[in-house]
């Protein structure tokens, strides 16, 4: 990977971890250029507006979790299986790296505004949105799974994680996310289930 | 030309589908002048042919029109078991051609029996039909077939080239293209926007109404029907009907798994879902509108 790459990504880091707290408006360039450590003018080396590095952050947060599902995908195993594993790759995120959750679910999802152009539709979450579709189409295909619209087992899926992620950063939880990993995969596959 | 090439043409179990598209061939006096036909059954008599049968006279096409069976119940011709008939004059062909799908891989008449009625070489895509094997055996498949795609693999063995095959034991020529190459409703297809209804100009017909041209492998959109048309231009979806397991059941729906269409021949899921979502993501306007708008 190139220097600028490299820099580039390091700075997508430090500006997600800062959106994912603070928000994208209480945010500033000035905020993220401190926490790289380098000068205002030099970030806009790299990109140039606030909204353009949020659009980045969240094709890049897609891409990392689309890259954890389509593991899970290309492995060998049945339905329920991998289901389990999709699960288990998402709380593990929404574990050790929140803030790529945190950003999806309080960033991404609560300032349309900010994405309207070049985020249209599915775009800057393709790469993950794309991994769930071979997902379903292939559970459905081998007959496991019932067939049913997509925006109907991609709802209940992601939105029941989605809501357990935000509902364990709310500090409501008993336990652990790990602690619910089996009750919901069981859960997500009784729903969607032949 | 010298010498005409001399055609048997048999039918099995038929609709007469093939025939009929032959005789539009418009050109047919040309094709008089470099084929003679011995038989067809729409033109010819009993007499004829039985006289055909019981010489040894050796002869150039053995045209196969019509799944096939071994079943002396389900077949016979002039009183004689139809696979008596096929094996005399399957010996004496050079080359034996199958016209249309239900010749080369059993079409509708398979599904009635598909371990008693089969293709020549094929049952549906498994191997092993009429025939468990047989090398001068070329498949011309379609519902009909059509003339162009028939009379052209006649003239160019007729003339000694040599005919590429498929997998299927198809015609490269013809049958290296996909229906979907050259539609008029390409554009569509690339922005995802559907048609409405059938028989109208705008539209793809891909994602509701069951069209198979991307993964069915056929000329029409190169060469049209009878010059003019194709089923995709004329708003009908193409019905995959060169395929092996033409006819599938509910012809007019796209099968789905989880909204997601089969996708096109030879494309990997993820990188049709990848660029179909992409695709939809964005609302294109002119796409959205009649081609042509009877009040600007």
């Amino acid at each position: 990977m190139d220097k600028k790459l490299r820099k580039s990504e390091k700075i997508l880091d430090a500006a997600l971890m800062l959106f994912s707290t603070r928000g994208f408006y209480a945010t500033t360039i000035p905020d993220i250029a401190k926490a790289m450590g380098m000068s205002v003018g030099n970030m806009y080396n790299y990109f140039s507006s606030k909204e353009m590095l949020a659009k980045e952050i969240i094709k890049y947060s897609s891409d990392i979790l689309g890259a954890e599902i389509r593991r899970v995908n290309e492995e060998e195993g049945n339905t329920k299986e991998k289901i389990r594993k999709i699960v288990a790759v998402y709380f593990e995120m929404a574990s050790s790296k929140p803030q790529h959750i945190n950003y999806f679910l309080r960033v991404y999802l609560a300032n349309k505004e900010v994405f309207k152009d070049g985020c249209e539709g599915m775009l800057c979450v393709s790469s993950f949105v794309t991994e769930l579709m071979i997902f379903f189409e292939e559970g459905v295909a081998c007959g496991e799974l019932r067939n049913q619209d997509f925006f109907s087992a991609f709802g209940l899926f992601m939105g029941y994680l989605g809501g357990f992620v935000f509902l364990s950063g709310e500090g409501v939880l008993e336990k652990d996310l790990n602690h619910y990993v089996d009750e919901i995969a069981l859960n997500i596959y009784n729903a969607l289930k032949h | 030309m010298s010498q005409k090439s001399t055609i048997i043409w048999l039918q099995g179990l038929t609709c007469n589908g093939n025939s009929h598209s032959f005789f539009n061939y418009p050109q047919m006096p040309s094709f008089a002048a470099s084929f003679e036909m011995l038989y067809h059954p729409l033109l010819c008599g009993a007499e004829d042919f039985l006289s055909l049968l019981k010489s040894d006279t050796k002869f150039d096409f053995l045209i196969l029109e019509g799944a096939l069976s071994h079943d002396e119940r389900l077949i016979e011709r002039f009183g004689i078991a139809f696979y008596e008939i096929l094996d005399v004059l399957a010996a004496r062909a050079k080359h034996i051609i199958c016209a249309g799908s239900c010749a080369s891989f059993g079409g509708v008449f398979r599904l009635r029996d598909p371990q008693k009625i089969t293709g020549a070489l094929f049952c549906g895509k498994e191997k092993g039909g009429y025939w468990l094997e047989k090398a001068n055996v070329i498949n011309i498949s379609g519902c009909p077939v059509h003339p162009r795609w028939l009379v052209e693999t006649l003239l160019a063995l007729h003339v000694g080239e040599k005919v590429l095959l498929d997998d299927f034991l198809r015609p490269k020529e013809v049958f290296s293209y996909l229906v979907h190459h050259g539609c008029l409703r390409n554009e569509y297809f690339e922005w995802k926007v559907d048609s409405q209804q059938l028989g109208e100009r705008e539209g793809c017909l891909f994602y509701e109404h069951g069209c198979v041209g991307p993964m069915s492998h056929a000329n029409c959109n190169k060469i049209l029907w009878n010059g003019v048309s194709s089923k995709t231009r004329a708003g009908s979806p193409c019905l995959g009907c060169t395929e092996f397991d033409f006819p599938r059941v509910a012809l007019y729906e796209t099968q789905k798994n989880m909204s997601l269409p089969q996708t096109p021949f030879g494309i990997s899921k993820r990188a049709y879902y990848s660029l179909a979502g992409v695709a939809k993501s964005f609302k294109i306007e002119r796409l959205e509108k009649k081609l042509i708008d009877e009040n600007h």
